[in-house]
């Protein structure tokens, strides 16, 4: 068709195509005035129970817990004691020196790949410690805050990254696409949304059985354009699962703006709406909120009252992962401009505010974080690093495929341990 | 103890007693009676799909087992397959074994993603931290004026996925003890149900009437408990001339053929796809020499692709002509020329006179 094609013979308008833009480009200056974050304390806390049509502009909104002035206010407030809070602070402060160690590791060649969540550790610390340590959790590649905040130690995620012999996941498993059945986290999936039609299958599992256990499903806003992400709406609406569904709105996939997912329409946290799912729109850098909105929704699911979507309205801070370079799609300014500011500084400074805390007790325990993180790295490295031999057996990559061995695999099986028999003389040459 | 139990060794652990009448029924009930054993047995085995609670399913599969054992385990769920089975993979990792129906297998597909990336991988990429224990029942196939979209063979497209097991029976007694099997299997099972052979055993003399189930002697089926094992194949006919490799409403068409033209078949109903019974094609085509693969799936890349391959790696020197391939046409499947498309009598005939040429 040729490039002028117009409509003959007819006075209709010509159509346009919009493809979306985003508002920066490198070396753009940032205002991100026109970004309505509204007042801390200034959003209505609706009962647990309450039907999504009478909570509808709490999908537009932000609700908000920490002001300028770095205290709490109004009805979201979930008045934690200050020892919770320092612990929370911990765990932020943990997942920061965990994030910036491991990006530093897959530089220096130690692992194939890294995810940061810089800006976004409260959607994942702060949500999930609202939860019970036994709710099951079906997290996206980001969620590395979770883990750690259920415990899960540190060494382990470090073998995990570096696929190596004491890898549980023996080595089969991208970096950081980590299980842990104990701590009741799902097994991370590279193929995006999936995670959401099984959260909520766990959670009608869950009320099949009439258990008390619910189950909240991370995923980031681009990947809400999924079938997967409105398969788990619908079913969740459908039988009233337990189950809470988190959109991390971190504004970037990859190189996408979040319009590439619908966000110039409007929110994230209306979708919920749409399917008359209870819906949250969070400020996903304001750690009390994110734990005030997660107890909210947990506390509905657990009253049989249905699921809750919850937006965390955040800031990608970083790249995607190791193998992409922000500058090359995006203002650098954004991250400075990010009108919510830092997670980690705020709930630091809220603490400092309330006389619980201060800037040395901070530092040293910045330290202590970085310290321990290097101190279990390099306990992890005497499993080895990744590519550096010191990898499970070649005859685990034929199990786990199924249940039992079958012929064919067996047969493989044999052909992989020959073949490293021909190059190197022996099926283990490094032990 | 019927002709039929008393010729199966490799059922396992019958619960019937041994002078039970002998019943017969057709596909669908025995089916709807393995799904009732095993919501029975086992508390945490639960069945959803389109149409299934309530109205007992489009093909009747399900008819009464929401009355029976409650709306908690066996129920109706949204038009939408990727939800079916993505919910199905989470009720596993919960501890149920789930038994999802997808309505027609040419509607799986947009199930895919939560087949082949998730169920399929669950156990290996957890490390056996997370299992996906479900049956995933579809009735597949043509032969019913079903059109495009409802008579696909997919079956290919699943065991071309490592991590998952796929299984077709061929008669009543078969669908009842595989589907138990299967729903016991800790892996994810593909259960693809040949619809053209629900209420009887077709022939593909599409022109004659068609026999109901109750006249052919593998629809005598013991009631209660009984499986047969995945990746065992059906050994139904002993002969020298010539190895048949067939699965589902195939195996009854390429039976009848033999039968008609008087050839000496050794005919094999493969069962399971994937785990395949390799030893017992390799013993059969090792015997007569001559080999011929049907399925009703289209041609390229089908899973006769596989087992011709596998035959002549593995029984080269055994055969005495080229591996024959009977298959559908590289077309959709086509609504007026269903039987064109159709892999019957004349082109499984032609194939027998070429494999017996010399």
């Amino acid at each position: 068709m040729a490039d002028t094609a117009k409509p003959a013979d007819t006075n209709r308008p010509a159509l346009a195509l919009h493809v979306p833009e985003p508002t920066y480009r490198p070396g753009d200056p940032v205002d991100f005035a026109h970004i309505d974050v509204g007042t801390a304390g200034g959003q209505p806390r609706p009962d647990e129970a309450a039907h999504p049509s009478e909570m509808g502009e709490l999908a537009y909104s932000l609700v908000r817990v920490l002001g300028d002035d770095n205290q709490a206010h109004g009805p979201w407030n979930p008045r934690l004691d200050p020892e919770m809070l320092r612990t929370m602070l911990g765990h932020m402060a943990m997942v920061r020196a965990f994030d910036e160690r491991m990006f530093r590791g897959q530089r220096q060649g130690k692992t194939s790949f890294y995810m940061k969540c810089t800006g976004e550790e409260a959607t994942s610390v702060s949500s999930s410690m609202a939860l019970a340590s036994d709710d099951m959790i079906f997290p996206s590649y980001r969620q590395q805050g979770i883990l750690i905040a259920r415990g899960y130690p540190l060494l382990e995620m470090i073998n995990q990254i570096y696929s190596n012999r004491a890898d549980k996941l023996k080595g089969r498993q991208l970096p950081i696409m980590y299980s842990s059945r104990e701590h009741s986290f799902f097994s991370i999936s590279g193929n995006l949304a999936t995670q959401c039609p099984q959260a909520v299958g766990w959670a009608m599992a869950s009320a099949i059985k009439g258990d008390s256990r619910i189950a909240a499903t991370w995923v980031g806003e681009g990947s809400t354009a999924e079938g997967d992400f409105h398969a788990a709406c619908t079913f969740a609406a459908v039988y009233n699962a337990p189950v809470i569904l988190n959109v991390v709105n971190n504004q970037w996939a990859i190189s996408s703006f979040s319009g590439f997912a619908g966000g110039e329409r409007t929110t994230f946290a209306a979708r919920g709406l749409g399917y008359g799912i209870a819906a949250l729109r969070v400020d996903g850098n304001d750690a009390l909120a994110c734990y005030a909105a997660a107890e909210w929704a947990a506390n509905r699911a657990r009253g049989n009252h249905g699921p809750t979507l919850i937006e965390y309205f955040t800031y990608r801070a970083e790249g995607h992962s190791t193998s992409d370079d922000p500058s090359g799609y995006r203002s650098a300014q954004e991250r400075e401009e990010w009108p919510l500011g830092d997670p980690v500084t705020r709930l630091k400074k809220h603490l400092i505010t309330i006389g619980e805390w201060d800037e040395d007790r901070h530092a040293a325990m910045d330290l202590a974080c970085a310290e321990q993180v290097k101190a279990v790295t390099k306990e992890a490295e005497k499993n080895g690093i990744l590519g550096h031999g010191l990898h499970h057996p070649f005859h685990t990559m034929f199990e786990d495929v199924y249940e039992e061995l079958p012929w064919h695999l067996e047969e493989q099986a044999e052909q992989a341990i020959r073949e490293r028999i021909t190059k190197f003389g022996s099926e283990r040459p490094f032990g | 103890m019927s002709e039929k139990t008393a010729n199966i060794g490799d059922a396992i652990a019958a619960d019937a007693p041994a002078d039970a009448p002998e019943r017969r029924i057709n596909m669908i009930e025995a089916i709807n009676e393995a799904l009732d054993i095993m919501l029975t047995r086992d508390p945490d085995v639960i069945i959803m799909g389109e149409d299934v609670g309530y109205f007992g399913g489009v093909f009747r599969a399900t008819a009464g087992l929401q009355a029976k054992h409650g709306k908690n385990r066996v129920f109706d769920t949204p038009i939408s397959e990727c939800g079916i089975i993505g919910a199905a993979v989470g009720m596993g990792a919960y501890g149920l074994r789930p038994v999802p129906e997808i309505q027609f297998a040419d509607y799986i597909y947009p199930g895919l993603d939560q087949l082949i990336s998730e169920a399929a991988r669950l156990r290996y990429r957890s490390a056996g931290d997370y299992i996906a224990p479900m049956t995933v029942r579809s009735p597949f196939g043509g032969g019913i004026f079903g059109g495009q979209t409802h008579s696909q063979s997919p079956e290919a497209l699943f065991t071309h996925v490592s991590g998952l097991k796929t299984v077709i029976p061929a008669t009543p007694y078969d669908a009842k003890g595989l589907l138990i099997a299967a729903i016991e299997d800790n892996d994810p099972v593909i259960f693809f149900e040949p619809k053209r052979i629900y209420n009887g055993p077709f022939t593909g003399f599409y022109d004659k009437p068609v026999e109901p189930w109750k006249k052919h002697p593998d629809s005598v089926v013991p009631e209660g408990y009984y499986r047969i094992p995945l990746g065992k194949a059906r050994h139904l006919r002993e002969g020298e001339a010539l190895t048949v490799l067939a699965y589902g409403t195939m195996v009854h068409v390429a039976q009848a053929v033999c039968e008609a033209k008087g050839v000496d078949a050794d005919i094999l109903d493969l069962r399971t796809l994937v785990p395949l019974d390799i030893k017992a094609i390799e013993a059969s085509v090792e015997k007569t020499g001559r080999c011929m693969i049907v399925h009703e799936a289209t041609r390229t890349s089908g899973f006769g692709a596989e087992l011709s391959a596998l035959v002549t790696e593995r029984c080269f020197y055994h055969l005495e002509a080229p591996v024959e391939r009977v298959t559908g046409f590289d077309t959709p499947y086509p609504h007026s020329l269903e039987w064109a498309y159709f892999p019957g009598p004349v082109r499984i005939g032609e194939a027998i006179d070429k494999l017996l040429k010399d």
